[in-house]
């Protein structure tokens, strides 16, 4: 992890850049309204495009835990209908959140990194603090909006998707009747659980879009710094993920 | 990086900062506009002090300044109508036809037409530096700035970006800081030239002096060749009057 942190710079030089350009972030705007649509834009990029991804890898993550659920449980005293509880709240505590998260640092997170780093190499970023533009304000801004509001739909979307999987899968394999799985997921609702799945969600979106948008924006040099930045952004935005997926777990469950 | 430079560029007119690769001139140019700060050393606007100036005030004098880059810096995600509208969208607040009439009225100037709906990927290296130009004057800026206008194109394109440069700074009166190490641009734009040598400023003067000059790293930089050492004593005389009228 060292070789990622001290790119250039000590971590604690990059620690208080990242803090600064996240407080510029929230500036106020030149102007609103193109704020607003560069959001629109990003929310189309993140959300939208993301979405078929997620709900193909959650549909085999519900359909592999319910086969496994069942796998364990058979031969129990454990009444099978369990497996669609326990499915479903895998996916809503753990699961449809932090895979959610690590699928969207590989794909977002190299794409923000990379958008960016290109508009550096490009003199877009240069052209724009010519202007007079507040370029984090306007570059970055609209991203970390964008993620904190789509990340929490994907991730429901997900969960969702992977609910779906799991009743296929128990149905197809024989495992898990779908009317055993439906009682198991049904039986009971705590909301506290749906509150954690979104804080995290958020989090997550946050972290994984700052930190990809912080290499992109402050890579320098060739093309191939540019490659660099994008791995840098994926790799530490996911470790990032998997961090605060357990403080979160261990500052809200407690 | 730079030692020593001290030069005034005149209002309204073409304004050069030539030398070398690597002898200081981009450096130069991004610490007057802003994208560098320098260590020591003072740049003035209209006698305000850019560098000691807190952020809202150079955001200020940046609205009036206007950049031509070496590569277009067009958005790549935005039309040609849209990258010049950009700066329109940003910070004024005219409707929607007034700004399409003046993005028309630029890009009209600037020799671009029917290119509107195009992206930047669909343009020649020519049509870029249009669309950059285009952009950069839609403003109606105080200043204009250009990074190695010719750097790319080939001879015949060049000298038409020359010449558009040169029209619009008379027509707009602009104030024209070009940084180049081409030489017609140097012979046809050069109202005022600065020439830097590994950092310093080693010559200036004007376009006509240039060729009075005997100065030798400003001698073996524009005469490079042979060639054009033997050309410029064959026809000295015949060249500072051509270029005097």
């Amino acid at each position: 992890m060292a070789e990622y942190i001290h790119a250039s710079g000590g971590p604690i030089f990059h620690i208080g850049r990242y803090i600064l350009m996240i407080k510029r972030c929230f500036t106020r705007p030149e102007r609103a309204a193109m704020y607003w649509k560069e959001t629109l834009r990003q929310m189309s990029n993140i959300g939208v495009g993301s979405v078929m991804i997620i709900i193909l890898i959650s549909f085999f993550i519900g359909a592999v835990s319910t086969v496994q659920f069942a796998y364990n449980l058979s031969g129990s005293m454990v009444p099978m209908y369990y497996v669609g509880y326990i499915v479903k709240e895998s996916l809503i505590l753990e699961l449809a959140p932090t895979i959610s998260g690590l699928i969207l640092a590989g794909k977002v997170g190299s794409n923000l990194s990379s958008e960016l780093g290109t508009m550096r190499l490009t003199e877009q970023i240069d052209a724009l603090e010519i202007m007079g533009v507040n370029t984090i304000s306007y570059l970055i801004g609209p991203k970390l909006a964008a993620a904190i509001t789509m990340v929490p739909i994907l991730v429901i979307i997900s969960t969702i998707t992977g609910i779906i999987g799991g009743l296929i899968a128990g149905d197809l394999t024989g495992y898990v009747s779908s009317t055993d799985f439906t009682q198991g997921v049904l039986m009971s609702f705590v909301a506290k659980n749906i509150y954690i799945m979104l804080t995290k969600a958020a989090v997550f979106g946050f972290l994984l879009t700052s930190i990809s948008c912080y290499q992109g924006f402050y890579s320098y040099g060739s093309s191939i710094e540019i490659g660099k930045a994008s791995t840098r952004a994926v790799v530490l935005s996911s470790i990032m993920v998997l961090v605060a997926d357990f403080i979160l777990a261990w500052l809200l469950l407690n | 990086m730079l030692k020593g430079i001290s030069t005034v560029f005149e209002a309204g007119k073409n304004n050069l900062i030539i030398g070398k690769s690597g002898s200081g001139k981009t450096v130069l140019l991004k610490c007057i506009v802003g994208l560098l700060t320098p260590t020591d050393g003072h740049i003035f606007f209209d006698g305000k002090d850019y560098v000691a100036m807190n952020m809202a005030d150079k955001v200020d004098i940046r609205r009036e300044l206007g950049m031509l880059f070496q590569g277009g810096a067009l958005f790549d995600s935005l039309t040609v109508e849209e990258n010049v509208r950009f700066p329109l969208d940003m910070f004024t607040k005219m409707s929607m036809s007034d700004k399409k009439d003046r993005v028309n009225e630029v890009l009209k100037r600037v020799n671009l037409v029917n290119a509107n709906n195009k992206f930047p990927s669909q343009l020649s290296g020519g049509m870029q530096k249009r669309t950059g130009i285009a952009r950069a004057i839609v403003m109606n800026p105080k200043y204009l700035f250009c990074d190695e206008p010719n750097s790319g194109l080939d001879p015949q394109t060049s000298i038409v970006i020359d010449e558009l440069i040169m029209e619009i700074t008379e027509e707009y009166q602009i104030t024209t800081i070009t940084n180049t190490h081409d030489m017609n641009s140097v012979i046809t734009n050069g109202d005022k030239i600065l020439f830097l040598h590994e950092g310093s400023k080693h010559w200036e003067g004007d376009k006509v002096s240039l060729f009075e000059s005997d100065n030798k790293e400003l001698i073996d930089f524009i005469f490079a060749s042979d060639f054009l050492k033997e050309a410029r004593d064959a026809r000295h005389d015949k060249l500072i009057a051509k270029l005097s009228k």
